[in-house]
């Protein structure tokens, strides 16, 4: 059938054009029909939720922004979200630049065995975010992890499920998870960095510091950029680490330690399900809003 | 003066000097990130007596790897092999179906002028910023509303669109298939669903091979959705099925089961694990197309 079209397409290639167009719409079709139906419905149906209350008399009842002042006022919600901006400036920059010392130490040219560093490295990001939070927190347990051990060895006093040490517990699981996967991003990004600007800035008597700071880390800003906006939303996030440790360490994590957690409860435990999305909503404006800040700031900078 | 330190300087850089101290340094984070793999490891061949009485990074009185292995798939009709087979379910529709989508989309928006393209590539950067814990709420109060929670789809069908995923095959099919070639095959007249298959697949295929990656382990790993879209254990897949035993220590009627714990865990990870060491080739370039155009 192919055969026979073709040549009649060929002389009118405004039709080949329009049946080339149909097929261009055709393959991106399904993909359109789930991201309606499985990103955009949900989003709308949970905004159309958060302006609902369900009462125990008079039952469900449309409340306009009630929930969201409610919200506002909500010493739970501030909490949780305080906890993880917290969470936020603390663990992303630390984890970011160790991610970005392990990288810059990768393209250095001059370390022994690159391949099996960077393989050995990135392995905790294979590891579930499940399993990785039972690991650890095992390993923090006093019971037959090594909290016990470290601290009758060096005398120390280590207690990783304290209420006050639990964040940074915390911190350091999702440190240990995401370390190798931001290096590879900054890795792959210096990788890509003409090594003819290297030669001119060794010409011209740069040190090797002078050429991380003049050169690769200007070169790699939109690699930063993504790293941050990425770590923005896992700590914004934060869900699987504190509700696998809450087992562990049920009064050092509440039931609304994150947003998240908070609003996983508000559905599960407390049926508010108005509520619940209300919380979702907010949490996903405050996310998107500050990435795209982050996003805007580091390219402009980068174009200055 | 200034002159010979540039000479010497080049020197060093030039003939690329092993250094210790760097060396070292990244030791330190090699040890950071195997002690707690090698504590799981180890801890896998201990019984469950043993983990309480043995030092956290030495071996146990028994060597219990097997038994462990052999208890963690028996425990209570062999539920563990189940939830295996569930997260092999979830992996394969769900991850294998976010693969196509995605490769189908980003290939006709990379390769193909149609009207609301731009409109289309819009909507896909905007579902990029949306985190997928965000709306796995959203998603659940939706399904509830259906009456899809509590089956396989509350789980696959969410994961089957990655607009990430379509974002790496879009930067990758530019290039990746040159527009001549296209127009080639449309010369002999070849359909376009036809070129796809015989020309642009085999071009597409590592980006094709990192989505894949990328998307197996996302599912392999999924927690947040089918923790709250599904109450029948029959249909957990194997980390809600692990941190439910591990629950299972705590509470009225405890039933600690670390050790199994402990080896199911070693068993969940092994495949992720072995795939990411063999496939390192396609995700490094994957990675390394992802930041060039990001």
């Amino acid at each position: 059938m192919s055969e026979i079209t073709a040549p009649t397409s060929r002389r009118r290639p405004r039709g080949l054009q329009r049946k080339v167009s149909l097929a261009g719409a055709a393959f991106v079709t399904p993909f359109m029909i789930g991201l309606a139906l499985l990103v955009i419905a949900p989003i709308v149906y949970a905004v159309y939720l958060s302006l609902f209350r369900t009462q125990l008399i008079g039952g469900t009842a449309f409340v306009g922004f009630g929930n969201y002042v409610d919200l506002i006022q909500d010493p739970k919600f501030w909490s949780s979200f305080l906890r993880v901006l917290l969470f936020l400036v603390v663990q992303v920059p630390i984890m970011l630049a160790l991610s970005l010392v392990a990288a810059l130490a990768l393209d250095s040219a001059r370390l022994h065995g690159v391949r099996f560093f960077r393989i050995a490295i990135f392995l905790p990001y294979a590891v579930p975010g499940v399993v990785a939070a039972l690991l650890w927190g095992f390993i923090y347990g006093n019971q037959f992890g090594l909290t016990a051990w470290v601290n009758s060895a060096l005398g120390w006093h280590l207690a990783p499920l304290a209420p006050s040490w639990i964040l940074g517990s915390i911190g350091n699981i999702v440190t240990w998870e995401f370390l190798g996967y931001n290096m590879l991003i900054f890795y792959s990004a210096l990788r890509v960095i003409s090594t003819d600007l290297y030669e001119a800035a060794e010409l011209d008597g740069a040190g090797a510091w002078r050429i991380i700071f003049s050169i690769k880390m200007p070169a790699i800003r939109g690699s930063i950029v993504i790293a941050v906006i990425f770590s923005i939303i896992g700590s914004f996030q934060l869900f699987n680490e504190p509700n696998l440790l809450h087992g562990l360490a049920p009064n050092s994590i509440s039931s609304y330690f994150t947003p998240n957690l908070y609003a996983y409860n508000l559905s599960f435990a407390g049926q508010q399900f108005n509520y619940s999305a209300t919380v979702a909503i907010v949490m996903g404006i405050i996310t998107g809003v500050i990435s795209y800040v982050v996003q805007v700031r580091g390219t402009r900078a980068e174009n200055r | 003066m200034s002159n010979t330190t540039a000479r010497r300087r080049s020197g060093t850089q030039a003939g690329p000097r092993r250094n210790a101290v760097l060396t070292i340094v990244m030791a330190l984070f090699v040890i950071y990130s195997f002690v707690p793999l090698a504590w799981l490891i180890i801890n896998a061949t201990k019984t469950q007596s043993d983990l309480f009485s043995t030092f956290g990074l030495g071996f146990g009185h028994h060597f219990a790897l097997f038994s462990n292995i052999a208890d963690t798939l028996t425990y209570k009709d062999g539920i563990f092999l189940h939830w295996l087979g569930n997260t092999l379910l979830y992996v394969i529709v769900g991850a294998g179906g976010a693969t196509l989508l995605a490769t189908l989309a980003g290939y006709g928006l990379a390769k193909y002028a149609f009207p609301g393209r731009r409109a289309v590539f819009g909507v896909v950067l905007g579902a990029i910023a949306v985190p997928g814990t965000a709306l796995a709420v959203p998603t659940f109060l939706l399904f509830s509303k259906l009456s899809l929670t509590n089956t396989p789809w509350s789980v696959i069908l969410p994961s089957l669109i990655s607009p990430f995923g379509l974002y790496l095959i879009w930067t990758f099919a530019i290039d990746a298939v040159p527009t001549e070639l296209l127009e080639a095959a449309r010369v002999d007249g070849s359909s376009e669903l036809r070129t796809f298959f015989t020309v642009s697949l085999r071009l597409l295929a590592p980006g094709i091979v990192t989505v894949a990656l990328f998307a197996i382990v996302a599912t392999w790993n999924n927690y947040f959705l089918p923790l709250i879209m599904l109450s029948d254990p029959r249909w957990y897949p194997l980390t809600v099925g692990l941190s439910q035993w591990s629950a299972q220590a705590t509470g009225a009627a405890a039933q600690p089961i670390y050790n199994l714990v402990i080896t199911g865990s070693l068993i969940t990870i092994v495949p992720i694990v072995v795939a990411f060491l063999f496939l390192q080739r396609y995700w490094q370039s994957g990675l390394t197309a992802g930041s060039v155009k990001a």
